[in-house]
Protein backbone atom coordinates (compact mmCIF):
# COMPACT_ATOMS: atom_id res chain seq x y z
CA UNK A 1 0.00 0.00 0.00
CA UNK A 2 1.46 3.38 -1.00
CA UNK A 3 2.02 5.69 1.96
CA UNK A 4 -0.13 8.79 2.25
CA UNK A 5 1.95 11.67 3.62
CA UNK A 6 1.22 12.20 7.31
CA UNK A 7 1.46 15.97 7.26
CA UNK A 8 -1.12 16.23 4.46
CA UNK A 9 -3.40 14.00 6.47
CA UNK A 10 -2.95 16.05 9.64
CA UNK A 11 -3.49 19.30 7.78
CA UNK A 12 -6.91 18.23 6.58
CA UNK A 13 -8.18 17.12 9.99
CA UNK A 14 -10.32 19.61 11.89
CA UNK A 15 -9.41 18.30 15.35
CA UNK A 16 -6.26 19.72 16.90
CA UNK A 17 -3.49 17.09 16.84
CA UNK A 18 0.04 17.13 18.29
CA UNK A 19 2.79 14.55 18.05
CA UNK A 20 5.26 14.34 20.94
CA UNK A 21 8.68 12.90 20.07
CA UNK A 22 10.99 10.79 22.19
CA UNK A 23 12.74 13.90 23.51
CA UNK A 24 9.36 15.20 24.81
CA UNK A 25 9.46 17.90 22.14
CA UNK A 26 6.55 18.46 19.79
CA UNK A 27 7.55 17.07 16.41
CA UNK A 28 4.32 17.77 14.53
CA UNK A 29 1.41 20.07 15.13
CA UNK A 30 -1.49 20.45 12.70
CA UNK A 31 -3.05 23.82 11.73
CA UNK A 32 -6.11 23.17 13.92
CA UNK A 33 -3.80 22.84 16.94
CA UNK A 34 -1.93 26.01 16.01
CA UNK A 35 -5.24 27.87 15.78
CA UNK A 36 -6.32 26.58 19.18
CA UNK A 37 -3.00 27.17 20.99
CA UNK A 38 -2.37 30.42 19.10
CA UNK A 39 1.21 29.37 18.43
CA UNK A 40 3.29 26.78 16.66
CA UNK A 41 5.05 24.82 19.39
CA UNK A 42 7.00 22.56 17.04
CA UNK A 43 10.42 21.87 18.54
CA UNK A 44 9.38 22.89 22.05
CA UNK A 45 8.71 20.79 25.11
CA UNK A 46 5.07 19.65 25.02
CA UNK A 47 4.45 20.86 28.58
CA UNK A 48 4.92 24.43 27.35
CA UNK A 49 1.97 23.90 25.03
CA UNK A 50 -0.37 21.78 27.13
CA UNK A 51 0.38 22.50 30.82
CA UNK A 52 -2.98 21.35 32.28
CA UNK A 53 -2.36 18.82 35.10
CA UNK A 54 -4.98 16.30 33.95
CA UNK A 55 -3.51 16.11 30.46
CA UNK A 56 0.11 15.98 31.68
CA UNK A 57 -0.85 13.10 33.97
CA UNK A 58 -2.49 11.28 31.05
CA UNK A 59 0.65 11.70 28.91
CA UNK A 60 2.91 10.53 31.78
CA UNK A 61 0.71 7.49 32.39
CA UNK A 62 0.38 6.62 28.71
CA UNK A 63 4.15 6.77 28.22
CA UNK A 64 4.65 4.67 31.32
CA UNK A 65 2.32 1.77 30.58
CA UNK A 66 2.00 2.09 26.80
CA UNK A 67 -1.80 2.21 26.68
CA UNK A 68 -4.24 4.90 25.51
CA UNK A 69 -5.48 7.46 28.00
CA UNK A 70 -8.11 10.19 27.93
CA UNK A 71 -8.26 13.48 29.81
CA UNK A 72 -10.32 16.62 29.84
CA UNK A 73 -8.73 19.71 28.35
CA UNK A 74 -10.30 23.10 28.95
CA UNK A 75 -9.76 26.09 26.72
CA UNK A 76 -10.79 29.38 28.27
CA UNK A 77 -11.44 32.32 26.02
CA UNK A 78 -12.96 35.29 27.80
CA UNK A 79 -16.06 34.09 29.58
CA UNK A 80 -16.76 30.95 27.64
CA UNK A 81 -15.07 27.64 28.19
CA UNK A 82 -14.51 25.11 25.47
CA UNK A 83 -14.20 21.55 26.69
CA UNK A 84 -12.06 19.09 24.79
CA UNK A 85 -11.51 15.43 25.34
CA UNK A 86 -7.85 14.62 24.83
CA UNK A 87 -7.05 11.18 23.50
CA UNK A 88 -3.44 10.26 24.30
CA UNK A 89 -2.04 7.46 22.16
CA UNK A 90 1.49 6.19 22.89
CA UNK A 91 3.33 4.30 20.18
CA UNK A 92 6.85 3.13 20.78
CA UNK A 93 8.73 6.30 21.71
CA UNK A 94 6.21 8.77 20.34
CA UNK A 95 2.94 10.02 21.77
CA UNK A 96 -0.01 11.33 19.78
CA UNK A 97 -2.44 13.78 21.37
CA UNK A 98 -5.81 14.32 19.67
CA UNK A 99 -8.15 16.98 21.05
CA UNK A 100 -11.82 16.53 20.37
CA UNK A 101 -14.22 19.40 20.92
CA UNK A 102 -16.95 18.31 23.31
CA UNK A 103 -18.61 21.60 24.15
CA UNK A 104 -21.12 21.48 21.31
CA UNK A 105 -22.08 17.94 22.20
CA UNK A 106 -22.54 18.80 25.87
CA UNK A 107 -25.04 21.50 25.02
CA UNK A 108 -26.92 19.84 22.26
CA UNK A 109 -27.06 16.30 23.53
CA UNK A 110 -28.13 16.67 27.13
CA UNK A 111 -30.14 19.87 27.15
CA UNK A 112 -31.91 19.41 23.83
CA UNK A 113 -32.80 15.80 24.52
CA UNK A 114 -34.61 16.67 27.76
CA UNK A 115 -36.29 19.58 26.11
CA UNK A 116 -37.61 17.63 23.15
CA UNK A 117 -38.94 14.92 25.48
CA UNK A 118 -40.73 17.54 27.58
CA UNK A 119 -42.17 19.38 24.61
CA UNK A 120 -43.48 16.18 23.09
CA UNK A 121 -45.15 15.29 26.34
CA UNK A 122 -46.76 18.73 26.64
CA UNK A 123 -47.98 18.63 23.04
CA UNK A 124 -49.40 15.18 23.33
CA UNK A 125 -51.93 15.99 26.04
CA UNK A 126 -54.01 18.51 24.06
CA UNK A 127 -53.48 16.58 20.83
CA UNK A 128 -54.83 13.39 22.36
CA UNK A 129 -57.87 15.27 23.59
CA UNK A 130 -58.48 16.80 20.18
CA UNK A 131 -58.18 13.46 18.40
CA UNK A 132 -60.52 11.87 20.90
CA UNK A 133 -63.21 14.47 20.36
CA UNK A 134 -62.86 14.35 16.59
CA UNK A 135 -63.43 10.61 16.76
CA UNK A 136 -66.49 11.12 18.96
CA UNK A 137 -67.88 13.79 16.65
CA UNK A 138 -67.44 11.51 13.66
CA UNK A 139 -68.97 8.53 15.45
CA UNK A 140 -71.25 8.44 18.49
CA UNK A 141 -72.08 12.16 18.50
CA UNK A 142 -72.66 12.40 14.76
CA UNK A 143 -76.35 13.26 15.16
CA UNK A 144 -76.32 14.98 18.56
CA UNK A 145 -76.14 18.77 18.07
CA UNK A 146 -76.06 19.44 21.80
CA UNK A 147 -73.07 17.18 22.40
CA UNK A 148 -71.42 18.59 19.30
CA UNK A 149 -71.61 22.11 20.65
CA UNK A 150 -70.19 21.07 24.00
CA UNK A 151 -67.35 19.10 22.42
CA UNK A 152 -66.46 21.90 20.02
CA UNK A 153 -66.19 24.17 23.04
CA UNK A 154 -63.73 21.85 24.72
CA UNK A 155 -61.82 21.44 21.47
CA UNK A 156 -61.48 25.20 21.18
CA UNK A 157 -59.93 25.27 24.67
CA UNK A 158 -57.48 22.51 23.82
CA UNK A 159 -56.57 24.10 20.49
CA UNK A 160 -55.99 27.35 22.33
CA UNK A 161 -53.66 25.57 24.75
CA UNK A 162 -51.70 24.24 21.79
CA UNK A 163 -51.45 27.69 20.26
CA UNK A 164 -50.17 29.16 23.53
CA UNK A 165 -47.61 26.43 23.84
CA UNK A 166 -46.30 27.05 20.35
CA UNK A 167 -46.28 30.83 20.96
CA UNK A 168 -44.32 30.43 24.18
CA UNK A 169 -41.87 28.00 22.60
CA UNK A 170 -41.24 30.47 19.82
CA UNK A 171 -40.69 33.39 22.22
CA UNK A 172 -38.37 31.26 24.31
CA UNK A 173 -36.22 30.34 21.34
CA UNK A 174 -36.18 33.93 20.08
CA UNK A 175 -35.08 35.20 23.48
CA UNK A 176 -32.40 32.53 23.74
CA UNK A 177 -31.07 33.47 20.34
CA UNK A 178 -30.56 37.09 21.34
CA UNK A 179 -29.43 36.37 24.90
CA UNK A 180 -25.77 37.19 24.25
CA UNK A 181 -26.37 40.65 22.84
CA UNK A 182 -27.27 43.05 25.58
CA UNK A 183 -30.00 45.52 24.55
CA UNK A 184 -29.10 49.21 24.83
CA UNK A 185 -32.18 51.27 23.82
CA UNK A 186 -33.53 53.54 26.54
CA UNK A 187 -36.81 52.10 27.84
CA UNK A 188 -39.32 54.03 29.93
CA UNK A 189 -40.44 51.51 32.54
CA UNK A 190 -43.62 53.35 33.45
CA UNK A 191 -44.76 53.14 29.86
CA UNK A 192 -43.99 49.42 29.82
CA UNK A 193 -46.06 48.90 32.95
CA UNK A 194 -48.92 51.02 31.65
CA UNK A 195 -49.21 48.93 28.49
CA UNK A 196 -49.04 45.61 30.32
CA UNK A 197 -51.62 46.56 32.93
CA UNK A 198 -53.97 47.93 30.29
CA UNK A 199 -53.89 44.63 28.43
CA UNK A 200 -54.48 42.58 31.57
CA UNK A 201 -57.19 44.73 33.15
CA UNK A 202 -60.03 42.55 31.72
CA UNK A 203 -58.42 39.36 33.03
CA UNK A 204 -58.08 40.96 36.47
CA UNK A 205 -61.73 41.92 36.43
CA UNK A 206 -62.78 38.36 35.58
CA UNK A 207 -60.64 37.12 38.48
CA UNK A 208 -62.36 39.62 40.79
CA UNK A 209 -59.23 41.55 41.61
CA UNK A 210 -57.70 44.86 40.53
CA UNK A 211 -54.29 46.22 39.51
CA UNK A 212 -52.64 49.22 41.10
CA UNK A 213 -49.46 50.91 39.92
CA UNK A 214 -47.01 52.76 42.18
CA UNK A 215 -44.36 54.80 40.40
CA UNK A 216 -42.10 57.73 41.33
CA UNK A 217 -42.66 61.15 39.76
CA UNK A 218 -39.52 61.26 37.63
CA UNK A 219 -39.20 59.02 34.57
CA UNK A 220 -37.50 55.67 35.22
CA UNK A 221 -35.37 54.69 32.24
CA UNK A 222 -33.07 51.70 31.75
CA UNK A 223 -31.16 50.37 28.75
CA UNK A 224 -33.26 47.51 27.43
CA UNK A 225 -35.59 45.93 24.91
CA UNK A 226 -39.05 47.43 25.37
CA UNK A 227 -41.02 44.57 23.81
CA UNK A 228 -39.18 41.98 25.92
CA UNK A 229 -39.56 43.94 29.14
CA UNK A 230 -43.25 44.22 28.40
CA UNK A 231 -43.38 40.47 28.03
CA UNK A 232 -41.70 40.14 31.44
CA UNK A 233 -44.28 42.37 33.09
CA UNK A 234 -47.10 40.65 31.25
CA UNK A 235 -46.01 37.20 32.43
CA UNK A 236 -45.50 38.30 36.03
CA UNK A 237 -48.78 40.19 36.32
CA UNK A 238 -50.66 37.39 34.57
CA UNK A 239 -49.24 34.94 37.11
CA UNK A 240 -50.27 37.19 40.00
CA UNK A 241 -53.80 37.31 38.59
CA UNK A 242 -53.98 33.59 37.86
CA UNK A 243 -52.39 32.29 41.05
CA UNK A 244 -52.70 35.15 43.54
CA UNK A 245 -55.94 37.04 42.89
CA UNK A 246 -57.65 38.40 46.02
CA UNK A 247 -59.81 41.40 46.80
CA UNK A 248 -56.70 43.09 48.17
CA UNK A 249 -55.58 43.50 44.58
CA UNK A 250 -52.20 43.30 42.90
CA UNK A 251 -49.57 46.03 43.19
CA UNK A 252 -47.04 46.76 40.48
CA UNK A 253 -44.34 49.13 41.72
CA UNK A 254 -41.26 50.87 40.33
CA UNK A 255 -38.61 51.68 42.94
CA UNK A 256 -36.12 54.49 42.40
CA UNK A 257 -32.53 53.54 41.46
CA UNK A 258 -30.46 52.12 44.31
CA UNK A 259 -27.21 50.20 44.69
CA UNK A 260 -27.96 46.46 44.58
CA UNK A 261 -25.48 44.32 46.39
CA UNK A 262 -26.26 41.19 44.41
CA UNK A 263 -25.40 42.85 41.10
CA UNK A 264 -22.85 45.26 42.55
CA UNK A 265 -24.29 48.20 40.72
CA UNK A 266 -27.13 50.66 40.64
CA UNK A 267 -30.45 49.11 39.61
CA UNK A 268 -34.10 49.92 39.30
CA UNK A 269 -36.33 47.39 41.03
CA UNK A 270 -39.78 46.45 39.73
CA UNK A 271 -42.07 44.43 41.95
CA UNK A 272 -45.32 42.59 41.31
CA UNK A 273 -47.00 41.82 44.61
CA UNK A 274 -50.08 39.74 45.33
CA UNK A 275 -51.70 38.56 48.54
CA UNK A 276 -52.72 35.16 47.30
CA UNK A 277 -51.91 31.76 48.71
CA UNK A 278 -48.17 32.05 48.07
CA UNK A 279 -45.64 29.49 46.91
CA UNK A 280 -44.15 26.89 49.27
CA UNK A 281 -40.45 27.62 49.72
CA UNK A 282 -39.13 24.36 48.30
CA UNK A 283 -40.55 25.30 44.88
CA UNK A 284 -38.99 28.76 44.69
CA UNK A 285 -35.64 27.73 43.24
CA UNK A 286 -37.24 25.63 40.53
CA UNK A 287 -39.90 28.05 39.25
CA UNK A 288 -37.86 29.20 36.26
CA UNK A 289 -37.29 25.68 34.96
CA UNK A 290 -39.11 24.97 31.74
CA UNK A 291 -42.51 23.34 32.30
CA UNK A 292 -42.16 23.50 36.06
CA UNK A 293 -45.47 24.00 37.82
CA UNK A 294 -46.12 24.08 41.53
CA UNK A 295 -49.35 22.15 41.32
CA UNK A 296 -49.22 20.36 38.02
CA UNK A 297 -52.92 19.66 37.77
CA UNK A 298 -54.26 22.99 39.05
CA UNK A 299 -51.83 25.07 36.99
CA UNK A 300 -52.52 23.12 33.83
CA UNK A 301 -56.23 23.75 34.36
CA UNK A 302 -55.43 27.46 34.54
CA UNK A 303 -54.13 27.14 30.99
CA UNK A 304 -50.49 27.77 31.86
CA UNK A 305 -47.71 26.41 29.71
CA UNK A 306 -45.13 26.38 32.48
CA UNK A 307 -42.83 28.44 30.25
CA UNK A 308 -43.76 31.94 31.44
CA UNK A 309 -41.06 32.29 34.09
CA UNK A 310 -38.44 30.51 31.96
CA UNK A 311 -38.98 33.21 29.35
CA UNK A 312 -38.75 35.90 32.04
CA UNK A 313 -35.47 34.46 33.29
CA UNK A 314 -33.86 34.47 29.86
CA UNK A 315 -35.00 38.03 29.18
CA UNK A 316 -33.51 39.10 32.52
CA UNK A 317 -30.25 37.32 31.67
CA UNK A 318 -30.10 39.22 28.44
CA UNK A 319 -30.55 42.47 30.36
CA UNK A 320 -27.87 41.34 32.86
CA UNK A 321 -30.57 41.77 35.50
CA UNK A 322 -31.96 39.58 38.22
CA UNK A 323 -35.25 37.84 39.04
CA UNK A 324 -36.15 37.27 42.69
CA UNK A 325 -39.05 35.50 44.39
CA UNK A 326 -40.23 36.24 47.87
CA UNK A 327 -43.25 34.32 49.05
CA UNK A 328 -44.92 33.38 52.32
CA UNK A 329 -47.50 30.65 52.24
CA UNK A 330 -50.93 32.04 52.94
CA UNK A 331 -49.76 35.66 52.70
CA UNK A 332 -48.80 36.21 49.12
CA UNK A 333 -45.97 36.51 46.66
CA UNK A 334 -43.68 39.33 45.61
CA UNK A 335 -41.71 38.86 42.42
CA UNK A 336 -38.95 41.42 41.83
CA UNK A 337 -36.80 42.17 38.87
CA UNK A 338 -33.60 44.21 39.08
CA UNK A 339 -32.49 46.13 36.00
CA UNK A 340 -29.09 47.86 35.87
CA UNK A 341 -29.48 51.56 35.13
CA UNK A 342 -26.28 51.88 33.13
CA UNK A 343 -24.09 49.61 31.08
CA UNK A 344 -20.82 49.72 32.98
CA UNK A 345 -17.67 50.52 31.05
CA UNK A 346 -15.80 47.53 29.84
CA UNK A 347 -12.46 48.36 31.41
CA UNK A 348 -10.81 45.45 29.72
CA UNK A 349 -11.71 46.60 26.24
CA UNK A 350 -10.63 50.17 26.66
CA UNK A 351 -7.34 49.55 28.41
CA UNK A 352 -5.43 47.62 25.78
CA UNK A 353 -2.58 49.97 24.82
CA UNK B 1 13.36 31.43 19.68
CA UNK B 2 15.69 30.59 16.83
CA UNK B 3 17.90 33.62 16.43
CA UNK B 4 20.89 31.37 16.88
CA UNK B 5 21.33 27.66 16.51
CA UNK B 6 19.76 25.84 19.43
CA UNK B 7 22.59 25.75 21.95
CA UNK B 8 23.04 23.62 25.04
CA UNK B 9 21.88 26.63 27.00
CA UNK B 10 18.66 26.91 24.98
CA UNK B 11 17.93 23.27 25.55
CA UNK B 12 18.45 23.65 29.30
CA UNK B 13 16.22 26.70 29.40
CA UNK B 14 13.44 24.95 27.49
CA UNK B 15 13.44 22.10 30.02
CA UNK B 16 13.37 24.51 32.96
CA UNK B 17 10.53 26.47 31.35
CA UNK B 18 8.63 23.22 30.97
CA UNK B 19 8.96 22.71 34.73
CA UNK B 20 7.65 26.24 35.32
CA UNK B 21 4.68 25.52 33.06
CA UNK B 22 3.95 22.27 34.84
CA UNK B 23 3.99 24.26 38.05
CA UNK B 24 1.81 26.98 36.51
CA UNK B 25 -0.80 24.45 35.40
CA UNK B 26 -1.01 23.10 38.94
CA UNK B 27 -1.34 26.59 40.44
CA UNK B 28 -4.13 27.55 37.99
CA UNK B 29 -5.97 24.39 38.96
CA UNK B 30 -5.46 25.10 42.66
CA UNK B 31 -7.01 28.55 42.42
CA UNK B 32 -10.12 27.17 40.73
CA UNK B 33 -10.37 24.18 43.05
CA UNK B 34 -9.95 26.33 46.16
CA UNK B 35 -12.79 28.57 45.04
CA UNK B 36 -15.01 25.63 44.05
CA UNK B 37 -14.27 23.89 47.33
CA UNK B 38 -15.41 26.98 49.19
CA UNK B 39 -18.59 27.43 47.16
CA UNK B 40 -19.57 23.77 47.57
CA UNK B 41 -18.07 23.40 51.08
CA UNK B 42 -16.27 20.43 49.53
CA UNK B 43 -13.59 19.28 51.97
CA UNK B 44 -12.24 16.58 49.68
CA UNK B 45 -11.51 19.11 46.99
CA UNK B 46 -9.95 21.40 49.61
CA UNK B 47 -7.70 18.51 50.59
CA UNK B 48 -6.63 18.11 46.97
CA UNK B 49 -5.53 21.73 46.94
CA UNK B 50 -3.36 21.11 49.99
CA UNK B 51 -1.84 18.05 48.35
CA UNK B 52 -1.16 19.99 45.14
CA UNK B 53 0.68 22.62 47.16
CA UNK B 54 3.28 19.99 48.11
CA UNK B 55 3.84 19.17 44.43
CA UNK B 56 4.11 22.89 43.68
CA UNK B 57 6.75 23.39 46.38
CA UNK B 58 8.75 20.41 45.12
CA UNK B 59 8.69 21.80 41.59
CA UNK B 60 9.99 25.14 42.79
CA UNK B 61 12.96 23.47 44.49
CA UNK B 62 13.64 21.49 41.35
CA UNK B 63 13.50 24.65 39.22
CA UNK B 64 15.92 26.43 41.58
CA UNK B 65 18.36 23.53 41.40
CA UNK B 66 18.22 23.27 37.62
CA UNK B 67 18.59 27.02 37.21
CA UNK B 68 21.61 27.12 39.55
CA UNK B 69 23.18 24.24 37.66
CA UNK B 70 22.62 25.93 34.30
CA UNK B 71 24.07 29.22 35.51
CA UNK B 72 27.14 27.42 36.90
CA UNK B 73 27.60 25.27 33.82
CA UNK B 74 26.82 27.68 30.97
CA UNK B 75 27.62 31.06 32.54
CA UNK B 76 24.86 32.87 30.58
CA UNK B 77 25.13 36.60 29.95
CA UNK B 78 22.79 39.46 28.92
CA UNK B 79 19.53 38.16 27.39
CA UNK B 80 20.23 34.58 28.43
CA UNK B 81 20.89 35.63 31.99
CA UNK B 82 17.72 37.69 31.94
CA UNK B 83 15.73 34.65 30.83
CA UNK B 84 17.00 32.49 33.63
CA UNK B 85 16.37 35.20 36.23
CA UNK B 86 12.83 35.55 34.91
CA UNK B 87 12.34 31.82 35.36
CA UNK B 88 13.37 32.08 39.00
CA UNK B 89 11.15 35.04 39.75
CA UNK B 90 8.13 33.51 38.04
CA UNK B 91 8.61 30.26 39.92
CA UNK B 92 8.82 32.19 43.20
CA UNK B 93 5.56 34.06 42.44
CA UNK B 94 3.81 30.83 41.47
CA UNK B 95 4.89 29.22 44.71
CA UNK B 96 3.37 32.04 46.72
CA UNK B 97 0.12 31.98 44.75
CA UNK B 98 -0.03 28.27 45.50
CA UNK B 99 0.38 29.08 49.19
CA UNK B 100 -2.53 31.49 49.10
CA UNK B 101 -4.69 28.84 47.43
CA UNK B 102 -3.71 26.41 50.17
CA UNK B 103 -4.67 29.02 52.79
CA UNK B 104 -8.10 29.35 51.20
CA UNK B 105 -8.51 25.60 51.25
CA UNK B 106 -7.59 25.49 54.93
CA UNK B 107 -10.13 28.14 55.83
CA UNK B 108 -12.83 26.25 53.93
CA UNK B 109 -12.38 23.53 56.52
CA UNK B 110 -13.08 26.07 59.27
CA UNK B 111 -16.07 27.57 57.48
CA UNK B 112 -17.92 24.31 56.99
CA UNK B 113 -19.75 24.55 60.30
CA UNK B 114 -20.69 28.20 59.98
CA UNK B 115 -23.82 29.67 58.43
CA UNK B 116 -23.37 30.54 54.75
CA UNK B 117 -23.09 34.24 54.01
CA UNK B 118 -25.58 35.25 51.39
CA UNK B 119 -24.00 34.96 47.94
CA UNK B 120 -20.48 35.82 49.06
CA UNK B 121 -19.03 32.44 48.11
CA UNK B 122 -20.15 33.02 44.57
CA UNK B 123 -18.68 36.51 44.46
CA UNK B 124 -15.38 35.14 45.79
CA UNK B 125 -15.49 32.43 43.21
CA UNK B 126 -15.98 34.98 40.44
CA UNK B 127 -13.01 36.93 41.76
CA UNK B 128 -10.86 33.79 41.94
CA UNK B 129 -11.81 32.87 38.41
CA UNK B 130 -10.84 36.32 37.24
CA UNK B 131 -7.41 35.88 38.83
CA UNK B 132 -7.03 32.41 37.36
CA UNK B 133 -7.80 33.85 33.91
CA UNK B 134 -5.14 36.51 34.46
CA UNK B 135 -2.67 33.81 35.47
CA UNK B 136 -3.59 31.76 32.42
CA UNK B 137 -2.94 34.73 30.16
CA UNK B 138 0.39 35.50 31.89
CA UNK B 139 1.56 31.93 31.44
CA UNK B 140 0.46 32.02 27.81
CA UNK B 141 2.23 35.36 27.36
CA UNK B 142 5.35 33.80 28.87
CA UNK B 143 5.53 30.75 26.61
CA UNK B 144 4.62 32.78 23.56
CA UNK B 145 6.87 35.72 24.43
CA UNK B 146 3.86 38.02 24.04
CA UNK B 147 4.53 41.31 25.86
CA UNK B 148 1.27 42.85 24.69
CA UNK B 149 -0.81 40.13 26.33
CA UNK B 150 1.25 40.55 29.51
CA UNK B 151 0.56 44.28 29.47
CA UNK B 152 -3.16 43.62 29.12
CA UNK B 153 -3.08 41.34 32.17
CA UNK B 154 -1.26 44.01 34.13
CA UNK B 155 -4.13 46.40 33.50
CA UNK B 156 -6.72 43.86 34.60
CA UNK B 157 -5.46 43.72 38.17
CA UNK B 158 -7.48 46.86 38.69
CA UNK B 159 -10.72 44.91 38.20
CA UNK B 160 -9.71 42.37 40.80
CA UNK B 161 -8.99 45.18 43.24
CA UNK B 162 -12.44 46.59 42.58
CA UNK B 163 -14.05 43.21 43.17
CA UNK B 164 -12.14 42.98 46.41
CA UNK B 165 -13.32 46.41 47.52
CA UNK B 166 -16.93 45.54 46.75
CA UNK B 167 -16.67 42.28 48.67
CA UNK B 168 -15.04 44.04 51.58
CA UNK B 169 -17.94 46.50 51.82
CA UNK B 170 -20.36 43.60 51.61
CA UNK B 171 -18.69 41.76 54.50
CA UNK B 172 -18.77 44.89 56.62
CA UNK B 173 -22.51 45.23 56.03
CA UNK B 174 -23.15 41.60 56.90
CA UNK B 175 -21.12 41.90 60.08
CA UNK B 176 -23.04 45.00 61.15
CA UNK B 177 -26.38 43.44 60.29
CA UNK B 178 -25.84 40.41 62.46
CA UNK B 179 -22.91 39.87 64.85
CA UNK B 180 -23.29 36.11 64.42
CA UNK B 181 -21.88 36.61 60.92
CA UNK B 182 -18.65 38.11 62.19
CA UNK B 183 -16.47 35.01 62.41
CA UNK B 184 -17.52 33.66 59.03
CA UNK B 185 -17.12 37.07 57.43
CA UNK B 186 -13.62 37.46 58.87
CA UNK B 187 -12.61 34.15 57.31
CA UNK B 188 -14.21 35.06 54.01
CA UNK B 189 -12.50 38.41 54.09
CA UNK B 190 -9.09 36.81 54.59
CA UNK B 191 -9.85 34.57 51.64
CA UNK B 192 -10.80 37.56 49.50
CA UNK B 193 -7.56 39.21 50.58
CA UNK B 194 -5.70 36.04 49.56
CA UNK B 195 -7.24 36.21 46.11
CA UNK B 196 -6.44 39.89 45.83
CA UNK B 197 -2.79 39.11 46.68
CA UNK B 198 -2.77 36.37 44.03
CA UNK B 199 -3.83 39.06 41.57
CA UNK B 200 -0.90 41.26 42.65
CA UNK B 201 1.58 38.41 42.27
CA UNK B 202 0.16 37.61 38.85
CA UNK B 203 0.66 41.23 37.91
CA UNK B 204 4.29 41.02 39.06
CA UNK B 205 4.66 38.00 36.81
CA UNK B 206 3.24 40.02 33.92
CA UNK B 207 5.90 42.66 34.56
CA UNK B 208 8.57 39.97 34.56
CA UNK B 209 7.34 38.70 31.21
CA UNK B 210 7.46 42.22 29.79
CA UNK B 211 11.00 42.58 31.15
CA UNK B 212 12.08 39.31 29.62
CA UNK B 213 10.62 40.11 26.21
CA UNK B 214 11.44 43.81 25.89
CA UNK B 215 14.47 44.08 28.17
CA UNK B 216 12.93 46.79 30.34
CA UNK B 217 10.33 46.96 33.07
CA UNK B 218 7.04 48.71 32.20
CA UNK B 219 7.32 52.37 33.22
CA UNK B 220 3.79 53.58 33.63
CA UNK B 221 2.50 52.74 37.08
CA UNK B 222 -0.42 50.38 36.99
CA UNK B 223 -3.71 51.54 38.45
CA UNK B 224 -4.03 50.74 42.14
CA UNK B 225 -7.57 50.32 43.30
CA UNK B 226 -7.38 48.86 46.78
CA UNK B 227 -8.95 51.49 48.97
CA UNK B 228 -9.07 49.40 52.10
CA UNK B 229 -5.40 49.28 52.97
CA UNK B 230 -6.17 50.74 56.39
CA UNK B 231 -7.37 47.30 57.38
CA UNK B 232 -4.47 45.22 58.58
CA UNK B 233 -4.67 41.60 57.67
CA UNK B 234 -2.29 38.79 58.47
CA UNK B 235 -0.84 37.42 55.26
N1 LIG C 1 -47.86 34.92 41.94
C1 LIG C 1 -47.84 33.56 42.07
N2 LIG C 1 -48.47 32.95 43.12
C2 LIG C 1 -48.47 31.61 43.25
N3 LIG C 1 -47.87 30.76 42.38
C3 LIG C 1 -47.24 31.28 41.32
C4 LIG C 1 -47.18 32.70 41.10
N4 LIG C 1 -46.45 32.92 39.99
C5 LIG C 1 -46.08 31.71 39.52
N5 LIG C 1 -46.55 30.71 40.31
C6 LIG C 1 -46.33 29.27 40.12
O1 LIG C 1 -45.19 29.12 39.27
C7 LIG C 1 -45.50 28.23 38.21
C8 LIG C 1 -44.70 28.60 37.00
O2 LIG C 1 -45.13 29.80 36.43
P1 LIG C 1 -44.98 30.05 34.87
O3 LIG C 1 -43.60 29.70 34.49
O4 LIG C 1 -45.45 31.43 34.56
O5 LIG C 1 -45.91 28.97 34.24
P2 LIG C 1 -47.49 28.97 33.96
O6 LIG C 1 -47.56 28.91 32.49
O7 LIG C 1 -47.98 27.75 34.64
O8 LIG C 1 -48.06 30.23 34.50
C9 LIG C 1 -46.99 28.35 38.04
O9 LIG C 1 -47.48 27.18 37.47
C10 LIG C 1 -47.47 28.56 39.45
O10 LIG C 1 -47.62 27.32 40.08
MG1 LIG D 1 -47.32 32.12 33.74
Amino acid sequence: MPKFPLDVLLKSVKSPILLIGEDQRISLQNPAATALLKMDFTGRNYINALRQPALLDAVDQAQLDGTQKTARFLVQTGNTDQTFEALVVPDNKQTLVILEDQSAEHDINSVRRDFVANVSHELRTPLTALLGFIETLQGPARNDPKAQERFLGIMAVEADRLRRLVDDLLSLSRVEETERSRPTNPVDLEEVIRQSTELLEPLAKTAKTHLQVVAPEQPMVVPGDAAQLQQVLHNLIENAIKYGATEAGITVAIHPPAYERSLQQECIRLTVEDQGSGIPERHLVRLTERFYRVDDHRDREMGGTGLGLAIVKHIMNRHRGRLLFDSTEGQGTTVSILLPTVIENLIRQSSIP
Amino acid sequence: MSEHISSAYDRDLEEIQALVMRMGGLVEQSILSAADALAARDLELAEQVRAADKAIDTLELQINDEAARTIALRAPVSKDLRSILTVLRIAASLERIGDYAKNMAKRTGTLVDMPPINGSDKALRRMAREVQLMLKDVLDAYVRGDAELAEEVRQRDHEVDQMYNALFREFLTFMMEDPRNITACMHLHFMAKNVERMGDLTTNMAEQVIYQVTGSMPEEARPKGDKTSFVRTPE
